[in-house]
């Protein structure tokens, strides 16, 4: 069964800013879906019409079947949102705000306490649920946000840039309890900047410029399509130029690294080779961009510049 | 059974969030009209009253209380939704409530029990503080109770109309300023039209507030310068207008989705 399905969809905002340009999209059911695109690309102008807080002016979404224009109820209890910006009332406590969050959900209040307990432990909030949420960190916000979307027990979680701006132990933390709430059975779409974390996390992917999808596949097909890649070596000693070595296209950093664009098609070990009768000796060697993030550059660079101000999602 | 259902659940979470903030900010929501309506009591009831003597046959303490505890009520009522929805959409944590599955209906029915409850908690408080200035008999309960409640609905319905439209903290004092509050002054809370030259009458009449503040003090004192009958279907087609814009702005999320 399809999580999601989207077609034809079309949004064009009242300044005349087209948003979304005719996006035909499915996730399917259980699946680790990252949604990757430029700023301004349509990223949340889409999740904002799947979550009904933007109005869609042509198209279809259907959140398991559920048609969100008709019988918008039904698809919004299978959907839980994890916004980009905090959007709880700060003034609040979390344990306040996840227990409203149930309430609206139509969660009976005594079940929305034992699941608020559950989640709050499970994402290492229990000791502040009853501070001012204004009071917590960046990192405590974020993990809140992804409590409260999780109160109902969504069938499909969205996460529009869950990470950004927290620290790389809580990113990492926050990375294992997302694959466990997919592990579980809950599809999980994933909009990031951080394009290791889709090629860590997620099985499919799609990217999205200009309003319209430009790649839609799996994280491992996208990956195989590169068929350069850049690679950063750290020398034992200083050189003075250069070295040419045929199908290698390679530039100085500064007298001691290297950068050396290998064709997929060539073996490393041939480099190496080269390198050593040039009387090179490589220390280390390290992927100069991540994988994704090459594809991805190259893609939105592919479909061009921007027509309008990156401001619209 | 009904206390179960999603619907009510939601109805419930809004109504119990917005009490609790009230009862939370006391000091905010209930003090300041009791500071303000004692003076009013004090000032035009006691000092001045004395002076001015009897109004539509009561003494001018007896004839104000009605209009005053009226005028706490709307600009409660009106104030708590328009603060508490606008906030919410400020903060953005109205959209807990948009992307969930609660139909727009509740939200609204949410929003309005809150800011009836306040305009009603603020408007007991008021009349407790009238009870140390003048003594109270109420003529007709039923008369007192529906159009204190009904009117509480109209200004909360017309504070979310106004929170719906607002985009900054200036556009929800605007309305109150220039016209809650001149309507409200002008709706014969400290005077019968009375006493009015048939021009100004005319004119005073097509001020709903006049028929809410007469109404209420019928259902108190047994006086009124406008029939009942009429001040209900006032209040009754208010409600219904003000409910269906309210409804229709939410439907289309007007101010609220982008």
């Amino acid at each position: 069964m399809k999580a999601l399905d989207i077609q034809g969809l079309e949004k064009t905002y009242a300044n005349g800013v087209r948003a979304l340009d005719g996006v035909d999209l499915s996730v399917e059911e259980g699946d680790f879906f990252a949604l990757l695109g430029p700023n301004g690309a349509g990223k949340s102008t889409l999740i904002g019409i799947v979550s009904s807080l933007v109005n869609m002016s042509a198209g279809g979404v259907r959140v398991f079947d559920a048609d969100i224009a008709r019988e918008r109820s039904r698809a919004m209890s299978m959907l839980g949102l994890v916004p980009q910006e905090v959007n709880f009332n700060q003034f609040e406590r979390p344990w306040d705000i996840i227990i409203n969050q149930a309430g609206y959900y139509g969660v009976p209040r005594r079940q929305a306490k034992e699941r608020c307990e559950m989640l709050l432990n499970e994402l290492k909030l229990w000791d502040k649920r009853m501070d001012l949420s204004r009071e917590l960190s960046g990192g405590m916000k974020r993990r809140l946000m992804i409590a409260r979307a999780m109160i109902h027990d969504p069938r499909l979680l969205i996460l529009d840039e869950p990470t950004a701006g927290v620290d790389i132990e809580i990113r990492r933390s926050m990375w294992r309890y997302i694959s466990k709430i997919n592990e579980a059975g809950t599809t999980v779409i994933l909009t990031t900047h951080y394009l290791e974390e889709a090629e860590q996390l997620c099985r499919n992917v799609a990217i999205i410029d200009h309003g319209t999808i430009v790649e839609n596949t799996t994280v491992k097909n996208l990956i195989s399509q590169l068929d350069v890649e850049t690679f950063v070596f750290d020398l034992a000693e200083d050189i003075a130029a250069a070295p040419t070595i045929e199908d290698y296209e390679i530039s100085m950093r500064d007298a001691r690294t290297l950068e050396i664009s290998v064709p997929k098609t060539r073996p490393i070990n041939q480099l190496f080779d080269a390198l050593g009768q040039a009387g090179i000796t490589v220390l280390s060697m390290r992927n100069k961009a991540n994988r994704l993030e090459e594809l991805f550059i190259r893609l939105v660079e592919k479909s061009g510049p921007p027509e309008e101000p990156a401001d619209v999602s | 059974m009904f206390r179960d259902s999603p619907t009510w659940i939601g109805y419930e979470t809004i109504v119990i969030k917005e009490v609790t903030r009230i009862l939370r900010i006391w000091v905010q929501t209930i003090v300041p009209p009791a500071i303000t309506m004692s003076l009013y009591f004090i000032i035009f009831g006691n000092l001045i009253g004395r002076r001015i003597g009897e109004m539509g046959g009561f003494d001018y303490m007896s004839f104000i209380v009605p209009g005053l505890v009226m005028m706490s009520v709307i600009t409660n009522s009106y104030g708590n939704m328009v603060s508490s929805f606008f906030g919410a959409k400020f903060g953005k944590h109205i959209e807990e409530m948009l992307v969930s599955p609660l139909p727009n209906i509740v939200i609204l029915l949410g929003y309005v029990t809150g800011a009836v409850f306040r305009g009603l908690l603020v408007g007991t408080v008021v009349t407790g503080v009238s009870l140390f200035f003048t003594d109270l008999q109420i003529h007709d309960f039923a008369v007192t109770v529906s159009v204190v409640l009904l009117t509480a609905i109209v200004f909360a319905l017309a504070g979310m109309i106004n929170a719906i439209f607002a985009r900054k903290f200036d556009d929800i004092a605007i309305i109150p300023t220039f016209v809650l509050t001149p309507l409200t002054y002008l709706g014969g809370v400290f005077y019968s039209i009375s006493l009015l030259p048939e021009f100004w009458q005319t004119v005073s009449r097509a001020n709903p507030i006049l028929y809410m503040v007469n109404a209420f003090r019928y259902g108190i004192l047994g006086t009124s310068d406008v029939s009942i009958g009429v001040a209900f279907s006032v209040i009754g087609v208010f409600i219904v207008a003000l409910g269906t814009i309210c409804l229709t702005l939410l439907n289309r999320g007007v101010g609220l989705r982008t």
